[in-house]
């Protein structure tokens, strides 16, 4: 104790010292990692620094063929050769990362205003739940034409069309997870944060985004599964008259399936598996064990993400100050937006709304959607006729029940497989990986071969074409199911075993109650992809085979095809009720019950 | 003794809208002054509104009526000279202990070099040099709470506030880190010129304060304020401060109206039920039946013997004085004629008494259980009750209240609720009766 005290009286006498202790380097060092301050370095700086400038110069050529001069109606040569195959996907790649980027800065921009001011939360947040369900080639028809006017006779317009259309796939989960991140940050903190003065800015970076980091994360990841998923729709389009194909993954498949060329299509899922898989060890698992840091419940960190690629480039010395120094700018701008003034200047003092404003707001917001609405019924009115909105309803059924049929059925398949493998810590780990690996694998890659199949024993389409809408969506419910049973406590384990329990007592009272909370959250995800897949899924083109199930979603794609504006937004609408709806009424439920009653 | 005043509060009131939109007051009327040099505790039971008033104070939550002033200037937010220790420790996860430590001093634009230098002093000061690359989750609850103590130190604040900041801790680590504060206090050359303490630990508050202020509930408002000039080091076992101890036991213990010696002082349909477990009642009672106590204890002692916190035996000492099981005079605790016949008693026999003083002494239960014997099918729905109550609470503190009424409930034997459905009901062979007659 007195230690502390004589050592205190000692430090206060420096205290008073005018001139603070310079900062040598020697106690400078401490600051960092040990492996950035003792590390030779160099030697992993020479084995990274290679591939680091080979990408740069493939991305900066790719970059540049993203410019070159085009007129509307010529058609870009594109070839099948699986050669060929390595330069469409960088590409696609390249396309992909702008688009991501483009949403990771419309998530702050959105999150942070939605967040701030209560009035545009009230307009923001019902918009984005909208946004959400429409289909991404609804927003291509709409915009194509104006992006190839943006830039006349250059290529870039409609490779801005297509960066668009993937950020339409991309942005609005990782806008939604950033918003409720934002408002979930824990209380304390942010009362830490007041207290010590730290201005808006400083509160975004060091409190708000890095608490938001992990969930953001994981959505950019389902983000970029997204994107996968309509890259022929965004690469190869063929709305609003036009018919454009750009050198890339997308158009590559397009082109497989209308020449019914099987072996281009296998070349494809080939690449498609090397791409996911680089993606995957270069980019994102990188990102996840970087992101670790920012967990923020300490109790349950038992799977650490690890990347041999982060623990590389921490060993650097060169590269890793490339990265440093972007810190140390970031960190000039929190010095340089800070607050001023505290608490006692009458700049802190808050004006408390008047409350006829925020009412008059209300009435605004009211009178749009209400206006809107009558808009919407004077529109089908007149243009499409109430008979038709009928029939548009009941293909929405049709589609709610295969949507809901096919995730019960995968339930019924991967469940137990999901808790036997769970329960084994040796393989739970691996499939785990795999299962994600396959969530990420655009799965309308398999749709030609599913084609081929039913076009050779007539099936009923409206059955077969059915399962292709859980084909890719299925994984989820798998990797949450392990996730889930391998977090099942020990103890409860034992105490299951010392009791004896077994056969369906064992299921019903132990096994399905243990894991309902991660199945629930499997589920809800999986359910949210089946409605978009839908579109692809129940309108199947194989060369000029067509293949069609009655279905909102084929409805959609049909309407989309024709252009036909007012069926497609009619058809938009209703997918976006009956998911809304099922959100409400099912998951909602079922999601508080796990919440409530079934978590450990 | 002339001392200027820093902070200073008058006629501040606070109230909450509850869910159905009226407000509930939490604080009414609260004049208070922190002085230059002293260490001000303020104690009171959870929902006495001290947190509210520290957190007033702090420039986190505006008053709704009242003045409150920093040095003579009206307090709108977070002023700079303000810093707060907090019961959680609200270190940021993703900083180093010296980033943590840094953040204030960051926030004011102080130039990398300056704020290093300084962050490293107050690191040394606070006892945690060589851990300034560790992130918080490497360290221990103590270790972290240092952490949060470094962070507040090192903006140099005048005030330094605490809520709850050694309660999270355990008991040998609270102690050491509160001794090592009136350490640096005592020596007369930390930049804070008052602390003022939040805390439900009694004996700590007269450890380490001039002056305790002790809150009423519903609303919070200043019951009684003791001033304490014993010099410090304090030792806990002097007779000086077993007095004290002993004199705002007692302060705490009063309830309701007055006097806690009478008994039956008009108990309200919608009291706050004392957060008590009827466990843990059950062991208390126990250890007041045996040697040394015989039935009768100082509140203190009984702390002490039976292991648990103010915080946790305080609403025991009130409930079972609520129910007559024991009753409450000048911080001492007395087992009445029921509560020995409730310890000698079988397991069935302690059920039926607690269920016999719970309808006699809780107009709460009575009222569920006349209103559940009325229904045919002997249940309700828990909503009417949770009604009921949050005409005059709101509907955080509604769903507590029947939450513990239930479990006194379920113990008594005197109604059951069922999770799942959200139901409460009379226990099962108290169902039959009805059935038959209708049946008939």
């Amino acid at each position: 104790m007195s230690n502390i005290c004589k050592l205190y009286r000692l430090l206060l006498r420096v205290d008073f010292n005018p001139h603070p202790i310079p900062v040598t380097v020697a106690n400078f060092k401490q600051f960092f990692p040990r492996q950035v301050v003792e590390s030779s370095g160099n030697r992993w700086d020479m084995l990274l620094l290679p591939p680091v400038l080979g990408l740069i110069v493939l991305l900066a050529f790719a970059a540049s063929q993203m410019t070159r001069p085009y007129q509307v109606g010529t058609p870009i040569p594109l070839s099948l050769d699986p050669w060929v195959l390595p330069y469409y996907l960088l590409r696609t790649t390249l396309r992909m990362f702008i688009a991501l980027g483009a949403s990771l800065i419309f998530s702050c921009a959105f999150a942070a205003i939605a967040a701030k001011y209560r009035a545009a939360e009230k307009l923001m947040i019902p918009m984005l739940d909208i946004l959400q369900s429409i289909p991404i080639l609804g927003f291509l028809s709409i915009t194509v034409t104006g992006f190839i006017a943006l830039f006349p006779g250059n290529l870039l317009g409609v490779e801005c069309a297509a960066i668009f259309a993937i950020f339409t796939s991309q942005a609005w989960n990782m806008a939604f997870s950033l918003y409720q991140s934002l408002r979930t940050v824990p209380p304390e903190l942010r009362e830490a944060a007041y207290i010590f003065q730290l201005s808006g800015w400083q509160r975004f970076w060091r409190l708000e985004l890095p608490f938001a980091m992990p969930g953001l994360l994981w959505n950019m990841m389902m983000s970029m599964s997204g994107g996968w998923f309509f890259v022929v729709a965004s690469e190869a389009i063929s709305v609003s008259n036009q018919n454009i194909m750009l050198p890339g993954m997308g158009s590559y498949i397009a082109m497989a399936i209308e020449a019914r060329n099987l072996h281009a299509i296998a070349w494809a899922i080939g690449g498609m598996l090397v791409a996911v898989l680089i993606y995957d060890q270069l980019f994102f698992r990188p990102l996840l064990a970087w992101a670790d840091k920012f967990r923020f419940e300490e109790s349950n960190g038992q799977n650490a993400q690890e990347s041999w690629l982060l623990t590389w480039l921490r060993r650097t010395d060169r590269i890793q100050n490339v990265g440093l120094k972007f810190v140390a700018l970031l960190e000039r701008s929190l010095t340089f937006f800070r607050r001023d003034y505290d608490g006692t200047s009458v700049r802190a003092r808050q004006s408390t709304p008047n409350p006829g404003l925020i009412r008059a707001w209300d009435a605004i917001v009211a009178a749009i959607v209400l206006i809107a609405a009558g808009r919407l019924a004077i529109f089908i009115h007149s243009e499409v006729g109430w008979g038709e909105a009928g029939y548009v309803l009941l293909l929405g059924f049709y589609t709610l029940v295969r949507v809901m049929v096919l995730i019960a059925l995968s339930a019924i398949l991967w469940v137990p497989i999901g808790i036997w493998v769970g329960m084994r810590p040796r393989w739970a780990g691996r499939l785990q990986a795999v299962a994600q690996f396959m969530a990420a694998f655009p799965a309308n890659l398999m749709f030609p071969v599913a084609v081929m199949l039913i076009a050779h024993w007539h099936l009923n389409t409206e059955i077969w074409l059915s399962p292709l809408m859980v084909l890719g969506t299925q994984w989820y419910i798998l990797f949450n199911v392990i996730a889930g049973a391998s977090s099942v406590p020990t103890e409860l384990r034992y105490a299951a075993q010392n009791l004896g329990l077994s056969g369906w007592l064992k299921w019903r009272r132990y096994l399905l109650p243990a894991v309902f909370p991660s199945f629930v959250t499997g589920a809800i995800t999986a359910s949210g992809g089946s409605w978009n897949a839908s579109i692809v899924a129940e309108y199947v083109t194989w060369g000029d085979t067509t293949l069609q199930a009655h279905g909102i979603g084929s409805y959609i794609a049909q309407m989309t095809a024709q252009g036909d504006f007012p069926r497609i937004a009619l058809g938009i609408g209703v997918m976006c009720i009956y998911v809304m709806g099922v959100n409400n009424f099912v998951w909602r439920r079922l999601y508080e019950l796990a919440e409530n009653r079934m978590h450990f | 003794m002339k001392t200027e005043t820093i902070v200073d509060l008058k006629h501040v009131g606070k109230s909450f809208r509850s869910a159905d939109g009226t407000a509930r007051a939490v604080l009414e009327e609260v004049d208070f002054t922190l002085h230059e040099g002293e260490i001000v505790a303020l104690l009171g039971q959870s929902g006495s509104g001290k947190s509210t008033l520290l957190r007033i104070m702090a420039g986190l939550i505006p008053s709704d009526a009242g003045d409150v002033r920093y040095r003579g200037q009206p307090l709108y937010g977070p002023a700079r000279g303000i810093a707060m220790v907090f019961q959680s420790f609200a270190l940021f996860p993703w900083l180093t202990v010296q980033q943590n430590v840094e953040l204030g001093l960051e926030a004011r634009g102080i130039p990398p070099d300056e704020r290093a230098a300084r962050a490293e002093k107050a690191i040394e000061l606070i006892g945690l040099s060589g851990f300034e690359g560790a992130l918080p989750r490497e360290l221990s609850g103590g270790m972290r709470q240092r952490v949060g103590i470094a962070r507040a130190l090192v903006v140099e604040p005048e005030v330094l506030l605490m809520d709850e900041a050694f309660s999270a801790l355990d008991v040998l680590t609270g102690e050491r880190l509160r001794e090592d504060i009136l350490e640096l206090w005592g020596s007369g050359t930390m930049p804070t010129k008052a602390m003022l303490v939040v805390s439900h630990n009694i004996e700590e508050a007269v450890l380490m304060a001039d002056r305790v202020l002790v809150f009423a509930s519903n609303p919070g408002r200043v019951r009684s304020e003791l001033r304490i000039s014993i010099p410090r080091p304090r030792d806990p076992n002097s007779h000086g401060v077993r007095t004290l101890i002993d004199e705002v036991y007692a302060l705490m213990t009063v309830t309701r109206a007055g006097r806690a010696a009478e008994p039956a002082i008009e108990p309200s349909l919608t009291d706050r039920l004392p957060e008590a477990d009827v466990i843990s009642m059950e062991g208390v009672l126990e250890l007041l039946a045996k040697q040394p106590f015989n039935g009768r204890a100082d509140l203190p002692k009984l702390v002490e013997e039976s292991e648990l916190t103010d915080d946790e035996l305080l609403p025991i000492a009130n409930a079972s004085h609520m129910l007559q099981l024991t009753e409450l005079a000048h911080g001492d605790i007395a087992l009445t004629a029921v509560g020995q016949l409730y310890v000698a008693g079988s397991n069935a026999l302690r059920h039926e008494l607690f269920g016999k003083q719970l309808l006699r002494y809780v107009p709460l239960a009575a009222h569920i259980r006349h209103s559940l014997e009325q229904e045919p099918s002997g249940e309700l729905r828990e909503e009417h009750f949770l009604k009921l109550l949050s005409d005059s609470m709101d509907a955080e503190e509604a769903e507590r209240v029947l939450r513990v009424a239930i479990e006194w409930g379920r113990y008594g034997e005197v109604f059951e609720y069922n999770y799942h459905t959200g139901m409460i009901h009379l226990p099962e062979e108290d169902v039959e009766p009805p059935k038959e007659e209708t049946a008939v």
